[in-house]
């Protein structure tokens, strides 16, 4: 008895703690006034002036393209390479895998500062070279090196995710691609590529959700450009304005939204399978 | 053309495909040389060069004037880890234990904040912990308080366990699926009470996920520099406040900073020497 109660508390507890700071939030992005603790009536105002600051729009546009972008390219080069490296030996697919692990084991400030002091040299050697009016020298860190950084943090996720996926594959599929006359890549176009899509198109999405998420190593990495998240720190540490609870209200609504529409795929998929 | 059923020519035909194969990895070997370890060269040439491109050991040896940062760093995060793994044991536990239908939407509902940006999160206790923020303005109506809790040691602490316990709840959910339900029912049909089933049959299986929860709990504690920044209020320095000074702020000394980089890196390798750093097949569901 005794024992049940705690555990009730417990439950209710962690949930409060996990769930009050957001709901505060979420209820004083409709707040008239800027208090953040007093309510004084209802408006939609922060939501309007959320949609008209440009720095805001700016930062979410260049976070959804670089997102895009970043997850494309790392899915493509890191599907290879789960590919490549699965036929590779013991000894080099070791020292691959190893250099693998970096970003995902190493602290994000250091991966941050190191690509970071990479584009400084780079951009320096540049400038020495070819003068310092070259278009790269000037442009190099901003767009360029944000991309970079997306995918060299990404890359590591698709790996993971579609080497996996190999392993359990059926190689002889592929010899048999191979027997009924496909040259190599048409069996990888036509037998392994199909077989793998699912974890090629989870990595993907996982590689959206990063990116778009980032900051320590996008803070180091932009130059002058801002990201979605930058620019929230940016508003953190201006005045107070409610239109930060506004934006997190909606970033929780979106996030919830994809969520539940994930979860209702998937088991709708599954009833589907248990039909069959 | 032999015959591919032959069998004596099977390793031949491998070799073939592997040749075909091989080179398909090779742009990202390219890409993680000169994106990973080359970064990570330069990190190690700065911090042993002065300004010039001198070798020197100053850079290093100036660290001991910092030796206070690292240690506050270090007891901030070892707090936050201890009672980040507290408070997600039982939940782990008791997730692990659910109907495998609602076990999803549970796990789904712990894990949903962690989907926001941490910087919203962050800027969320900001505002509750406020001189004049909400959790004051209800302890007042008890008469209690005000408190001061922003810009405190504890708001620092507050925040790394706010933001990094759902890295610790999911590898030890993981880790305490395995476990079968007869075990702890044969301890129990052997007399072992709720603190020897904990201590001789709960916490030694479930040993994976603790060590992968402590790992992704305090590396990204230890590190952190916006935590810090937010709700310590520049009160409280920790390594990456050091670090991000020396490359975007206004110490800017990218040598000094790499030196600190290279001696965080070592810490955080320790660590993981004594934890065993984390399995691919306990993240997997966290990445």
């Amino acid at each position: 008895m005794v024992g049940k109660v705690l555990k009730r508390t417990y439950v209710v507890l962690l949930f409060s703690f996990l769930y009050i700071p957001i709901a505060v939030m979420i209820a004083f992005s409709f707040n008239q006034s800027k208090s953040r603790t007093l309510f004084t009536g209802f408006t939609l105002d922060w939501y309007a002036q959320l949609f008209r600051d440009d720095a805001v729009l700016s930062a979410l546009l260049l976070s959804i393209v670089l997102a895009l972008v970043s997850a494309a390219i790392a899915t493509v080069i890191g599907t290879m390479a789960a590919v490549g490296i699965n036929r590779m030996r013991r000894g080099p697919r070791g020292v691959v895998m190893t250099l693998t692990y970096i970003p995902i084991v190493n602290p994000e400030i250091i991966t941050g500062v190191s690509l970071m002091l990479l584009f400084v040299v780079v951009k320096a050697g540049l400038t020495m070279l070819v003068g310092s009016d070259s278009w790269l020298a000037q442009n190099l860190l901003g767009i360029p090196s944000l991309l970079i950084a997306h995918i060299t943090f990404n890359l590591p996720y698709v790996l993971f995710n579609v080497a996996p996926k190999l392993r359990q594959m059926d190689y002889r599929l592929y010899e048999a691609a191979l027997d009924l006359g496909c040259n190599s890549r048409q069996a990888f176009f036509k037998v392994v590529l199909p077989e793998i899509m699912p974890a090629v198109f989870s990595s993907f999405l996982i590689c959206l959700t990063y990116s778009i998420d980032d900051f320590t190593i996008s803070y180091f990495t932009a130059g002058n450009q801002q990201t979605l998240p930058i620019a929230i720190y940016a508003m953190t540490r201006k005045k107070v304005s409610p239109e930060i609870n506004a934006l997190s209200a909606i970033m929780f609504v979106v996030i919830l939204a994809i969520i539940l529409i994930a979860n209702y795929r998937e088991s709708a998929k599954n009833k589907k399978k248990r039909h069959k | 053309m032999p015959r591919k059923r032959n069998p004596g020519n099977g390793g031949q035909q491998a070799a073939t495909l592997l040749k075909k194969n091989k080179g398909v990895a090779t742009p990202y070997i390219a890409w993680v040389v000169v994106f990973t370890a080359l970064p990570l060269l330069l990190v190690i040439y700065f911090a042993f060069t002065d300004r010039d491109g001198a070798f020197t050991l100053s850079n290093l040896t100036g660290l001991a004037g910092y030796a206070s940062v690292f240690f506050l760093s270090l007891l901030l995060a070892v707090i936050a880890t201890a009672l980040c793994l507290v408070i997600a044991y039982p939940i782990s536990f008791m997730l692990s234990r659910l109907r495998s239908g609602r076990q999803g939407i549970m796990l789904m509902l712990v894990m949903l904040p962690m989907w926001m940006n941490f910087l919203l999160r962050t800027y969320a206790w900001m505002s509750l912990l406020e001189r004049n923020g909400l959790i004051n303005k209800f302890l007042g109506l008890f008469g209690i308080g005000p408190f001061e809790m922003i810009n405190t040691a504890g708001a620092v602490v507050l925040g790394m366990v706010y933001n990094y316990l759902p890295y610790m709840i999911l590898p030890l959910y993981t880790a305490m699926l395995k476990i079968q339900p007869s075990i702890i029912e044969a301890a129990e049909d052997l007399g072992a009470g709720t603190w020897h089933k904990l201590t001789r049959v709960l916490i030694p299986l479930s040993k994976p996920g603790i060590k992968t929860g402590i790992t992704m709990v305090f590396v990204p504690s230890i590190s952190t520099f916006i935590i810090s920044k937010m709700l310590g209020g520049g009160n409280f320095w920790l390594i990456g406040d050091l670090i991000e000074s020396q490359f975007l702020g206004n110490s800017y000394n990218y040598n000094l900073g790499s030196a600190m980089s290279l001696v965080l890196m070592v810490v955080v390798l320790l660590i993981m020497s004594v934890t065993g750093g984390f399995d691919s097949e306990d993240i997997e569901g966290v990445i």
